[in-house]
């Protein structure tokens, strides 16, 4: 397991949990020992969610990556006793920043779901090798600019009970199961299991074209009595 | 000892234990009531111990035994152990057992015997109590050591804050008693005990009086530098003596000069005597009994073309009986006498091994988590930190542990039958052992489950030793708090534990060896001869490397000669393809299973399978750029000053002055290491010129003479035939321009700082030769990066471990030998290629190599086929396939390396590094601070405790 095995989704359940900061010892940069040298990728997932951390409010010294050897353990030492003084500087997770903690729960809530997104939206930058060892210079690889882009222009995929054709295609390739569906009714997405991959777009059989990507909030599902299919191909067939 | 090689019968003499060895469970009652106090050899009789005791803290068995200082057995009296023991181990009647063994080979390692300092009443060992031998230091230092771990004076039991080290006791010197030879080890030793000295009093002033510092190893010379930049730290050159004790205090007072004060006298808490290395005791009565010869020293006297030959075949000898060595040459020679034993027993490989039978394992995964927990004392590496007996009633409060148990060390035979015992008894499904680092014992503890029918990745390690109390020594109860965290967090952890399987993969019994040098060849032979075919890759047109440039060692091998014969053993070897003028294009696969692409003058484009990978590129020589080489020709590099000298060149021979400068191109900021040859080829070539023209005048410019080992006499040689021997500083190094002698003649003029007399030399030479550095090969980065491995700092291959695995790469597969690891002597070469042969061995002995379980999956139905995963494996493990139910990601187990990255670009978490999963980590950063409820809990049990 190397350091970039850390994922997103762990440094989150941390703060979720109510732990004030997440420290993350990592190899020098360009010493990997093996081919992987990961630690880039530890590196970026690190600053993409420093960045998330702004935008929710939390202050992103809550979380930092030191590179060292195993041989260094000097370097540890010090690394975490000033990591531990800074996060004592900052005090209790959320109180620190003035949020209430009910609502610091809801926002990580938030990105939690929406971790699969960032995946999929920064996965070029996820994987890049900065060069250099500058920690300013790398900073810049996510700005607070394009994560507040990013939080603002989430999309989700809709479908639309007009068009859907209850013909299961969709819920059988949704990857995570988050589509609701049954014989003869409209199918609906579960917004809250939604990963936005966009499988169910690609496959919904192009006569019915009943999926579509929109960004702001998605309309609500019909209630559970209106939901029998509307048989287009036999109306048109009898028309 | 009788019989001929292939088949000797060997007669042992089993001393008594006086305990049972299988009734014996480790628990030391007996030792606490043993009355008898003696002086415990082990601590160099610094402290006391009992008659019946644990000979170490990592003693094989560990279990106790008891020595002729037993009342009993001397006197017939006490028998209180009889008394006390629980398990009926102890039997005052064994008698000594015979026992008869046949064998078809034997090897001799029977080390090296600590020079004794009571044999010169001037090193007032054994008079003045606060003089010490390095090894008692060395005990001093441990952690097991006579006093804890504290460095204590015997005078007054205090700590020593100002401490003196003196080098070369017993070693260097041609005395009565002494030993000519240097011992090769003491530099580096000293070293580290000053680093560790500083590391238990930071403010301990260290001062070590030696005669040039030897760092000559692989990372020696950035280690002294690191000694040396310690506040503190004193090293001066002098061979200084031991003038006399305080009644009162006992400090003792050193006599010692320097070039810029004179003599001086100064006292010291503590004086540390650095001793070299003897021949092991008894060695003549073993020399007698093998029939093996001795050399001058009474080392063992070996072969120079294979230093691990006896004169007798079939005896076979590694480590310090070659002569003294350090820990990896000990190890090459070891691995290298075993693969030589085994081109001699091919034939019979394999019929004594016996296959491991494990019971049928069963399977729990249905069955709720029953956790069993097993806190380790270690001795007293954990247990006088962390409250181990409070740890173990804080596990049972832990959800699904079912049971708890404190041990004094878990790692112990009787220990792990334990674990295996309480888990048929307890029907344990999940075991968490809290003991140290996984990285060493793991392997250990999972057998341990398997013994019991478990499945082994349902083990799970809590590190309560380097994580907590190695490094908190001064805060027990935040350590015993940090214990119950980390217990805590695996304990969460291996609730999550899912079973898994790991799978053989098939080796192919061909090995590829890159380079034909001297290191080469001799691992291409060694392996062949046990009967797997190899490919030798070749990149000049002719074998022998740089070999093919020396005409002679200064033992006085026929470099030329030697290597004829070598080759023709290559090209007549059935077994073992030559490829000339190759090149590596192309290197693919994996261990067991490789494909090199090579091209080649004759063989056009050709893919080789093999199973094993040996890198003996061997290194290249450094071109200077100082002391006008390459503008004047009377500037030569030694290699190319032997040449000279083998074809009887007038200018060389006939040179009324020649100056050596040594350490060109090394030991400085660009390079910082030491070639490690070089002054003994100076000293080669001066001995030489010295015999073909004894009036010429020969100046060697050092910075330390490194002439380790045997070396040294000829050094000594040198000097008494009137080489003269100039020190420089690398601030001040000499200066070369053409001048004119005082006779007229056209000559380099050499001014140099001698250190002795103080003042300014200026040598008339008409030839200089430049001790030129050892550089790694061009090809090094290139064939790094062909078959994964990586370099060391200095750009020289790094091996899998300095001393445990120096002929190995971190990479399975791959192996290492020759001047590539390190600059060396083809004597250490030859150890280290046979070493190599031994390694590739164990892997091409077998028909299958076994491959982890903790690899990734592939949730078929959750993956989304976005290839993110397959973007970031560098492994080529990952591919994308198409399904009727669209692309999905396919994992090839083989070759993941279980570095999980694919885990964290996997949006929906389809793929998963099984051992490593979100659930199973994600379990343990739950529980990092422990629930309310889990507090109640501990209030709850504290309050009925109460």
């Amino acid at each position: 397991m190397c350091s970039g095995r850390v994922d997103m989704g762990f440094v989150l359940r941390a703060f979720e949990n109510g732990i004030d900061g997440v420290f993350l010892g990592a190899c020098h940069l360009g010493e990997c020992n093996y081919i992987t040298h990961g630690n880039y990728q530890a590196q970026n997932m690190v600053l993409l969610f420093r960045r998330i951390m702004e935008h929710i409010g939390l202050n992103p010294e809550r979380l930092r990556i030191n590179f060292m050897s195993g041989a260094e353990a000097n370097v540890f030492t010090e690394s975490v006793n000033d990591f531990v003084k800074t996060v004592k500087g900052l005090g209790p997770l959320a109180k620190g920043e003035g949020i209430d903690p009910t609502e610091l729960k809801t926002r990580l809530a938030e990105v939690k779901r929406l971790i699969p997104y960032f995946k999929i939206v920064n996965r070029e930058k996820l994987t890049t090798r900065l060069e250099g060892h500058d920690h300013a210079e790398a900073e810049k690889l996510f700005t607070k600019e394009e994560i507040d882009k990013q939080f603002a222009e989430v999309f989700s995929y809709w479908i639309d009970p007009e068009k859907c054709q209850a013909c299961m295609t969709c819920a059988r390739r949704c990857p995570v199961d988050a589509i609701i569906s049954e014989k003869q009714k409209i199918h609906i997405v579960d917004q809250d299991k939604c990963v936005r991959c966009g499988t169910c777009f690609e496959v919904c059989p192009p006569k019915f074209r009943a999926i579509s990507k929109i960004t702001g909030p998605v309309p609500p599902p019909p209630p559970e009595d209106k939901r029998a299919v509307v048989r287009k191909g036999k109306e048109e067939a009898a028309g | 000892m009788e019989g001929e090689a292939g088949n000797f019968n060997v007669t042992l003499l089993r001393k008594p234990r006086y305990i049972k060895e299988d009734k014996c469970t480790g628990c030391t009652v007996c030792v606490e009531y043993c009355p008898v106090k003696y002086p415990d050899q082990y601590n160099q009789d610094i402290s006391l111990n009992k008659a019946v005791h644990v000979y170490f803290a990592q003693a094989i068995p560990l279990i106790t035994y008891i020595d002729e200082s037993c009342l009993y057995l001397k006197e017939k009296k006490c028998r209180i152990c009889e008394a006390v023991c629980k398990n009926d181990a102890i039997d005052l009647n064994q008698q000594p057992v015979k026992e008869d063994i046949n064998v078809g080979a034997i090897i001799l390692a029977p080390g090296f015997e600590p020079f004794d300092p009571k044999v010169r009443e001037e090193y007032r060992y054994g008079e003045f109590q606060n003089v010490v031998t390095s090894m008692d230091f060395e005990r001093l230092l441990c952690s097991t050591g006579p006093y804890a771990g504290e460095i204590l004076r015997k005078s007054d039991l205090k700590h020593p804050h100002n401490i003196a080290w003196i080098q070369c006791i017993g070693s260097r010197q041609v005395i009565e008693g002494g030993n000519s030879y240097c011992s090769a080890v003491c530099c580096t030793y000293t070293q580290k005990q000053v680093i560790l000295t500083k590391d238990h009093d930071a403010d301990a002033k260290c001062t070590i009086f030696h005669n040039d510092v030897r760092a000559y190893g692989k990372d020696f010379e950035r280690y002294y530098e690191r000694t040396q930049n310690l506040p503190g730290i004193r090293f001066f050159r002098s061979y200084p003596s031991i003038v006399k004790e305080d009644p009162v205090t006992h400090n003792v007072t050193i006599r010692y000069t320097t070039p810029e004060d004179g003599v001086i006298e100064e006292e010291f808490d503590m004086v540390v005597l650095s001793i070299g290395m003897n021949p092991p005791k008894g060695v003549e009565d073993m020399a007698k009994q093998f029939g093996f010869e001795l050399e001058e020293h009474d080392f063992c006297k070996i072969d120079p073309r294979n230093p691990m030959l006896t004169n007798r075949p079939g005896i076979f000898v590694s480590g310090a009986l070659q002569g003294p060595i350090d820990i990896p040459e000990s190890v090459f020679s070891a691995s290298g006498a075993g693969s030589q034993i085994g081109e001699m027993l091919k034939y019979r490989r394999g019929n004594l091994a016996k296959e491991r039978i494990y019971p049928e394992e069963k399977d729990v995964s249905q069955e709720e988590p029953r956790v069993g927990v097993f806190v380790c004392h270690c001795g007293a590496n954990i247990g006088r930190i962390v409250n181990v007996p409070g740890t173990v009633e804080y596990c049972k409060t832990l959800p699904n542990v079912v049971y708890a148990q404190e041990q004094l060390f878990s790692c112990a035979t009787n220990s792990a039958r334990e674990i295996t015992d309480k888990i048929k008894e307890e029907g344990l499904n999940r075991v968490v052992v809290a003991a140290c680092s996984p990285r060493t014992l793991e392997p250990l503890f999972r057998d341990t489950l398997r013994e019991a029918g478990i499945n082994q990745y349902y083990y799970e390690m809590a590190n309560i030793r380097e994580h907590n109390s190695w490094v908190h020594q001064k805060e027990k109860e935040e350590a015993t708090e940090k214990a119950h965290d980390i217990i805590r967090m695996s304990v969460a952890r291996a609730c999550q534990l899912e079973p898994l399987q790991e799978f053989d993969l098939p080796v192919d019994k061909r090995a590829l060896v890159v380079g034909g040098g001297i290191a080469g060849m001799n691992c291409a032979l060694s392996i062949a001869n046990q009967g797997h075919e190899v490919h030798l890759i070749e990149r000049e047109k002719e074998l022998g490397g740089i070999a093919n440039r020396i005409h002679t060692t200064l033992q006085g091998l026929d470099v030329q000669e030697y290597l004829k014969d070598l080759k023709s053993k290559i090209y007549q070897h059935p077994l073992i393809h030559v490829y000339h003028n190759a090149k590596i294009t192309e290197a693919t696969g994996y261990v067991g299973n490789f494909v090199t692409t090579v091209e080649s003058s004759g063989k056009g484009t050709t893919s080789i399978k093999h199973g094993a990978s040996v890198i003996a590129i061997g290194i290249d020589m450094y071109t200077p750029t100082e002391y006008l080489y390459g503008q004047d020709e009377r500037v030569l590099t030694h290699l190319e000053l032997e040449e000279k000298i083998t074809s009887d060149d007038e200018t060389v021979i006939g040179a009324q002055g020649l100056v050596m400068i040594q350490c060109v191109g090394c030991r400085n900021e660009e390079r910082n290491y030491c070639s490690r040859i070089c002054c003994s080829e100076s000293i080669k070539n001066s001995l030489l010129l010295k015999e073909k023209n004894p009036d010429m005048d020969i100046y060697v410019l050092f910075r330390d003479v490194r002439t380790y080992g045997f070396n040294e006499d000829y050094y000594r040689e040198a000097a008494s035939k009137g080489v003269k021997f100039i020190r420089y500083e690398p601030e001040d190094p000499p200066v070369v321009e053409p001048g004119k002698a005082e006779d007229k003649r056209d000559v380099l003029k050499v001014t140099v700082t001698d250190y002795i007399l103080g003042k300014k030399l200026e040598l008339d030479a008409d030839i200089i030769a430049l001790a030129a550095a050892v550089v790694p090969s061009v090809a090094t980065k290139e064939v790094a990066n062909q078959f994964k491995v990586t370099l060391s700092p200095d750009g020289f291959f790094k091996e899998a471990h300095v001393k445990l695995r120096p002929v190995e790469f971190a990479t399975d597969g791959v192996y290492l030998c020759g001047l590539a690891h390190y600059p060396k002597f083809i004597q250490e070469t030859i150890n280290q290629s046979y070493g190599a042969a031994g390694r590739v061995l164990t892997l091409l002995s077998n028909d299958i190599v076994v491959a982890s379980g903790s690899v990734c999956t592939v949730n078929e139905k959750q993956c989304m086929g976005c290839g993110a995963c397959v973007e970031v494996c560098t492994y080529g493990a990952l591919e994308l396939k198409d399904t009727k139910q669209g692309k999905k990601c396919v994992v090839n187990p083989v070759l993941c390396k279980g570095d999980g990255l694919c885990n964290t670009k996997c949006p929906t978490g389809a793929i998963q590094l099984r051992h490593y999963t979100d659930n199973e980590l994600g379990s343990e950063i739950d529980v990092v601070v422990p629930e309310d409820e889990i507090m109640k809990q501990i209030d709850a049990a504290a309050a009925a405790d109460a």
